[in-house]
């Protein structure tokens, strides 16, 4: 995992400094509202329906047990003692004080953590495969480059008023787990011709109101080459983005009016000027980036059977069958810690959680663990023969719901418990979908579904890339809910399609469970729900939901 | 006298900011709009010290690029703060066109962007409000940066393996 030097901390110090002063120039009626909307935001500060919510950076989802630790004591002083995590791998708390928000910040710089740009019309925060390093299908890791990408994007000095946010995945993988092609910008790593590492790079791709799947721009762009692409694609967006619409001002918007060459035409015109330039990456601050991702001390451990160990419970084999995915060094393995345990809003942990995490993660690790788009924390590196032991401390802290993967898996944004911007409520619906569905047989039968909600039209909870997607409306004051079907993420990334009018909260359970049936009865040997609904279409599943 | 931010000192200010884009100024030293300027070219340049100002939406590209050089000063405008598209102006203009002349921010700006408008290539603010001394502390809010900009010509990754 990245470490600073004495320059990245010396930066983080200061900007808790500069923001301490601009909450104290804001508190003193120095800045007005509308002043300091932009700056709190670029410090993850949101001020919400009930209290302020502050947006913890974790940078591509990797953390350290220190780190938890931290955010665990922060949780406690600062707030109600439990934290959230997004489903974009970052930590938010809902109940800071505002004028308490620097001390927080200064507490977060012991620990080399931040709330930089987790908010605000800037470059967010880089996301990754929760995976990277481990995964067994990795082309190559990605989190050199995303932490490349982070130090670039860090106070950025032309980018920080952009016409609207801005978000960069990396994938790393054949599988992806970072949803590439729904990012602003997304970032694959291939290899090229040579062999040689390079990005397929995708622009304007993403959720909201208009959800788009991201255009390819450069098939195999040469990493020394990855910064000055990045700037000028920026470079054209903040001159070109709409900035007189809210809702037409990301990039996606951009590209689709300019069609993706025309656009494409314009990056090169401009990386022209700068590609030569000190910004192109040189080889040795590539070889940096990567040496603070190297392999840990792994043992030489004997692959286990995984069958055999299986046969210790019914309840551990479940748990090894959802919960536990191959590592690419043998003798270990991945395990995923749910945050979906049925009456806990998905992705909630407490700071007691926190504190025993952080020490399973030195337990049955390397003291290093990832947060996950799904909401999930992930000890990486787990060895195999521990496993049994790991799920037996997992099911003492509630954290062993044995579901990664399956409907109950629910990714689910705030909502309208705490989000002033929502429509409708999420948290609730996620429960009551989880009641209903509380047999694991059935769930199990049910196989690969993933169910998403938003409370409103951000999208923040992925509902347009759910298999099946949930989003909340207002319907005359009302709190309704549009269910669409047949989302993806992934590299054949696929947007869903709305069922039909909207239902009451109540008849959600109901309608979910219509869908679930009409699956059962059409599905053909070995088909998951998405392929079913990719064979059969909509209908099927509209005229009984709605008979 | 009225005051500027300039060469990070707080300084008397005798440049008039003409904001009128269809009738011509009578004195001079003036910084017009872009389209009066490439209007009336001539009849500006008999008055004496002329700069002009780039709309938030007028790119560098529209200045003539036989006089951008002799420009003394180019004004960038902030209809309001959160605009940013005067920042990547300002650096076309330093690192594109190589212009060495004064770019001052006007508008809608705050003291908190002074610090990126400097690494972007702005040498002067016309900061509205009184408190510019205090503001200058904006100016250095940060010591170390990660990208290079028009203040500092290496990025980071650069002078870290030096
Ligand atoms: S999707 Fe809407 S309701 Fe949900 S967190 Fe985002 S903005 Fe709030």
């Amino acid at each position: 995992m990245y470490v600073y030097d004495e320059y990245d901390q010396q930066i983080i110090d200061q900007r808790v400094a500069q923001y301490r002063d601009q909450t104290k120039r804001y508190l003193a009626g120095k800045i007005t509202d509308e002043q300091f909307l932009p700056l709190r935001l670029q410090n993850g500060l949101y001020v919400q329906r009930l209290a302020p919510m502050l947006r913890i950076a974790v940078p591509y989802g990797t953390l350290n047990s220190t780190q938890l630790r931290k955010l665990a004591e922060i949780s406690r002083h600062y707030d109600k003692g439990y934290a959230h995590i997004s489903t974009r791998q970052n930590v938010q708390l809902n109940w800071p004080k505002l004028e308490e928000v620097p001390d927080i910040l200064a507490e977060l710089a012991k620990v080399q953590m931040h709330a930089v740009q987790t908010s605000g019309n800037c470059i967010r925060n880089v996301t990754a495969d929760q995976f990277s390093g481990v995964a067994a299908d990795e082309v190559e890791d990605a989190r050199p480059w995303c932490e490349i990408i982070r130090q670039w994007s860090t106070f950025h000095p032309e980018f920080a008023f952009l016409p609207r946010k801005f978000k960069i995945a990396v994938c790393g993988s054949e599988t992806d787990r970072a949803a590439v092609m729904v990012h602003d910008i997304g970032l694959q790593i291939v290899k090229d011709d040579n062999g040689d590492t390079a990005f397929r790079v995708l622009v304007g791709g993403g959720l909201g109101r208009t959800p788009v799947i991201g255009s390819v721009i450069h098939e195999q762009l040469p990493p020394r080459h990855l910064l000055t692409y990045l700037e000028a694609i920026l470079r054209v967006y903040n001159q070109l983005g709409r900035r007189d619409n809210k809702f037409k001002a990301r990039i996606k918007i951009l590209v689709r009016a300019m069609g993706a060459e025309a656009f494409k035409a314009k990056v090169e015109e401009e990386w022209a000027h700068i590609k030569d330039s000190a910004l192109e990456l040189s080889d040795e601050e590539i070889a940096r980036a990567k040496s603070f991702f190297t392999a840990p001390e792994y043992r030489d451990l004997p692959a286990q059977d995984m069958q055999a160990l299986a046969l210790e419970s019914a309840d551990f084999a479940r748990w090894l069958n959802h919960n536990v995915h191959p590592h690419k060094q043998t003798g270990y393995a991945i395990a995923t810690l749910s945050l979906k345990t049925t009456g806990v809003a998905p992705g909630d942990i407490t700071a007691e959680q926190l504190e025993a995490v952080a020490a399973l993660g030195e337990e049955f690790g390397f003291g290093e663990i990832r947060s996950t788009h799904q909401q999930n924390l992930v000890l990486p590196d787990v060895p195999q023969h521990q496993l049994f032991a790991l799920w037996q401390k997992l099911v003492e802290l509630e954290l062993a719901s044995p579901t990664v993967g399956t409907l109950n898996d629910i990714i689910c944004c705030p909502g309208g418990d705490f989000c002033s911007l929502a429509n409708a409520k999420s948290i609730p619906i996620a429960e009551a979908i989880q009641r209903r569905f509380d047999d694991l047989d059935y769930l199990y039968d049910l196989g690969e579904i993933e169910l998403n909600i938003s409370g409103c039209m951000n999208a923040c909870g992925h509902h347009h890339i759910g298999h099946i997607g949930i989003l909340g409306v207002d319907k005359k004051g009302q709190e309704f809910y549009q269910v669409s079907l047949g989302g993806s993420q992934g590299l054949n990334a696929s947007l869903g399609k709305i069922l039909g009018p909207s239902f009451a909260q109540d008849d959600i359970p109901d309608v979910i469970e219509k869908v679930l049936n009409t699956y059962v009865d059409l599905r053909q040997e070995g088909e998951r729900f998405l392929d079913t609904y990719n064979r059969v279409g909509l209908d099927p599943f509209k005229e009984r939901a709605y008979a | 006298m009225p005051k500027i931010i300039k060469d990070a000192q707080v300084q008397d200010d005798n440049w008039v900011l003409w904001r009128d884009s269809e009738t011509l100024p009578d004195s001079a030293p003036v910084i017009v709009p872009l389209n009066l300027y490439l209007a009336h070219r001539e009849a500006l340049a008999k008055l004496g010290e002329v700069g002009v100002m780039l709309a938030s939406d007028e790119s560098p590209k529209a200045l003539p690029a036989d006089t951008l050089a002799s420009l003394p000063v180019i004004a960038i405008d902030f209809p309001k703060f959160a605009d940013g598209r005067g920042f990547s102006y300002a650096r076309e203009l330093r690192e594109q066109h190589s212009y060495q002349g004064e770019i001052r921010a006007v508008g809608d700006i705050i003291r908190d962007q002074l610090f990126f408008m400097s690494r972007c290539g702005f040498s002067s603010f016309a900061l509205p409000g009184d408190e510019l001394e205090e503001a200058l502390a904006s100016l250095n809010d940060f010591s170390e940066v990660y990208q290079p900009d028009t203040r500092q010509s290496l990025p980071l990754f650069r002078r870290r393996s030096a």
